[in-house]
């Protein structure tokens, strides 16, 4: 199987403070990946450098083989990876249906256009209603995203990252903050969505990276402790000791 | 495109919603026409140009504050620079007698603004907030201090002068008279307005939104920011070129003024106390300012402070501006509960007439005694006279000023209470807010 991200030895400092230390990852193509870890592990950061928002102090990040770092993250969207983020990003004074457009119209290549209308592009109009009916916010289509529910916000959050059809999702804690049956909805939701993508997701809940992931790596103070099948996470040790406690067993 | 689409995207515009919308702009059209008929005296037909030409210039600049989120504190510099070069072209075209009539001459004003847009829009749109705004105000600076330097292109403070009807004529109008003047600038608002309109329904019109609201989440769907917010800088730059160039066509001359300061805070004023929230804003705003500065001159000396005051009052009461206060009745309208409220604004109208009434006596008192003191005390402010010198009409400035606060607060409060009953009970019957 091909990789769709790889890290070779990616440090991250700033100032004296090394957040990220000589990290060495590689997701499959296809693959569901979990990146757990204790809060401030670094974790927001890996996702930070992976999506270009932050470019690494040392080492390369490559996308399908090709070397993304560096880039600024809309190169990096464009090459098709897209990501989400922890604290809900909508555009809060559009509607539903427009913030899911917004992700829809690079990818169907109108960019910067001013000479078409935008009510009039067929294909947007599909794949934003698709969209929309896969996050399930048919009924708040013309809502401002400021004005919904904390879950349907999230659920936005999603459907935005992967409206523009990239194959290399990046999901930072989706189901945080979420009530048990919401989180539940939200793991279906992801499982649907990603089907035949890549996913590289960073979770706190447990059973929510057990249930999904096909690999799982362990960040703790910027480094990746372990790396395997999560029956392996569960039966290493030095994981166990590091972060997962009493939890797994 | 799919069944599934059909249900689920919003629905396009029925036969009845096109029409209506073509109606709007039919009839605005028609009511541009006629309006010369109605209103005839040349005093009117300027007023109305110099409207139409504030409106073309507020909705440029909305362009970059109400749709894609950048404050300018220059964007005169694109206006002023228009009129020049309408000015130079039009004594061009007659000295060379080229065959270009008069109304393409604003083309060459939005040509001048969307070059110089170009060039000076790159750097300053890289960021937005504050340091576009900074930036803004630095090339204002610049450009109006080069105006008084570079003398052969910008005449210093007299100006470059110009006669607009030496140039080719077209249907035999020499656009001497202001009623050609009005036409033209009534055509030119037109298709500017429209213009402006179809660019907010364009893919780029709603990533200029998306920017506005969230310029860091616009990277990681596909677009840069920065291109976003320089094209959007561009087509401002090119409609007040436009306005700029009807402007100094209007007034056959273009001056430093136009490039100033004065002129890149009207456009703001005009625009935010219009309302930002909505395309229709600017024009509300720029005929509520134009007609406001109009008026309020002639009426007392101290207009200007008076325009401040009413611009910190938007701001702070209705950050929506004019519009934006409008709209809020509109559930209300929907909801048919729209008469719960009216009358609480009767009764919280007279004391806060009062209260103004107070303000206003106060400041002209005030303004006969810091500027004009050795005058003679019986002055004339708004029509009314009255003497500065009385201290009764201090007593009744006061007691109006703190009488009219006093119990205006209170009849403010049941405005707000009134509003919520309205509101909640249109909500009731089903209308969203």
């Amino acid at each position: 199987m091909s990789t769709a991200i790889e890290l070779r030895g990616v440090e991250k400092t700033f100032g004296i403070t090394s957040v990220i230390r000589n990290v060495n990852l590689s997701v499959a193509q296809g693959e569901r990946h979990a990146l757990i870890g204790p809060n401030g592990a670094g974790k927001s950061t890996l996702f930070n450098l992976i999506s270009g928002y932050m470019k690494p102090s040392v080492g390369s990040i490559l996308l399908r083989d090709e070397v993304i770092s560096g880039l600024p993250p809309f190169q990096i969207n464009r090459r098709g990876l897209s990501r989400s983020f922890q604290v809900t990003n909508v555009f809060a004074k559009m509607t539903v249906w427009e913030n899911l457009r917004c992700a829809v119209l690079w990818a169907t290549g109108h960019r910067y256009a001013f000479w078409k209308n935008v009510d009039n592009l067929p294909e947007v109009r599909d794949r934003t209603a698709q969209i929309l009916q896969d996050i399930n916010l048919v009924s708040r289509r013309d809502v401002p995203a400021g004005l919904l529910t904390y879950a349907e916000q999230r659920a936005l959050e999603i459907g935005i990252t992967i409206a523009g059809g990239a194959d290399v999702i990046l999901l930072d804690e989706p189901t945080a903050g979420m009530s048990h049956a919401e989180t539940e909805r939200a793991v279906a939701l992801i499982r649907r969505l990603t089907e035949g993508r890549t996913l590289l997701i960073v979770e706190h809940d447990m059973s929510v990276v057990f249930g999904l992931a096909d690999r799982i790596s362990v960040l703790v103070y910027g480094q990746i402790i372990a790396s395997g099948t999560p029956e392996e996470i569960r039966g290493n040790p030095k994981v166990k000791e590091a972060y997962l406690g009493e939890e797994v067993a | 495109m799919s069944d599934a689409t059909a249900t689920i995207a919003p629905p396009r515009p029925a036969a009845s919603d096109r029409l209506k919308f073509y109606g709007i702009w039919i009839a605005t059209a028609l009511v541009l026409l006629v309006l010369p008929k109605l209103f005839s005296s040349g005093g009117s037909l300027t007023t109305f140009s110099l409207i139409g030409i504030s409106i073309i210039f507020s909705l440029s600049y909305n362009i970059l504050l109400g749709q894609t989120g950048m404050l300018s504190f220059g964007h005169a510099v694109y206006y002023g620079l228009g009129g020049f070069l309408a000015i130079h072209a039009i004594n061009i075209i007659a000295k060379n007698k080229f065959a270009i009539p008069l109304p393409l001459v604003p083309l060459v004003g939005g040509a001048a603004g969307l070059l110089f847009a170009m060039l000076l829009g790159w750097v300053s749109t890289r960021r937005s907030g504050t340091a576009f705004a900074m930036i803004s105000l630095g090339v204002a600076e610049l450009v109006a201090s080069s105006a008084l330097i570079l003398r052969t292109f910008f005449g210093g403070e007299a100006g470059v002068s110009a006669n607009r009807t030496k140039v080719l004529r077209l249907f035999d109008w020499s656009f001497g008279p202001q009623i050609q003047i009005y036409y033209l600038v009534a055509a030119w608002t037109l298709i500017a307005v429209i213009a402006m309109y179809a660019l907010t329904r364009t893919p780029l019109g709603r990533m200029c939104n998306a920017v506005r609201d969230n310029p860091e989440r616009v990277q990681f769907v596909g677009y840069d920011p920065h291109i976003i917010r320089y094209i959007a800088f561009c087509f401002s730059g090119l409609f007040a070129g436009i306005a700029g160039a009807l402007a100094a066509i209007n007034f056959e001359i273009a001056n430093s003024a136009y490039l100033g300061a004065v002129q890149s805070g009207t456009v703001l004023f005009a625009t935010y106390i219009g309302g930002v929230g909505f395309f229709i804003g600017p024009i509300v705003g720029a005929i509520f300012v134009t007609l406001l500065s109009l008026g309020l001159s002639d009426l007392t000396q101290v207009w200007q402070l008076y325009f401040g005051l009413i611009f910190i009052a938007v701001v702070m009461f209705a950050p929506g501006g004019i519009t934006g206060l409008l709209m809020m009745h509109r559930p209300l309208l929907k909801g048919g509960t729209l008469s719960r409220v009216l009358p609480s604004y009767l009764l919280a109208f007279i004391p806060t007439l009062a209260m103004v009434t107070g303000l206003m006596l106060a400041i002209e008192t005030i303004v006969h005694y810091t500027v004009n003191p050795n005058e003679d005390s019986h002055i004339k402010a708004f029509g009314v006279p009255f003497d500065a010198a009385n201290p009764a009409i201090w007593a009744v400035a006061g007691v109006l000023l703190i009488g009219g606060f006093i119990i205006a607060r209170k009849t403010w409060a049941r405005v707000a209470a009134s509003w919520d009953d309205a509101l909640t009970a249109a909500r009731e019957k089903g209308v969203a807010a």
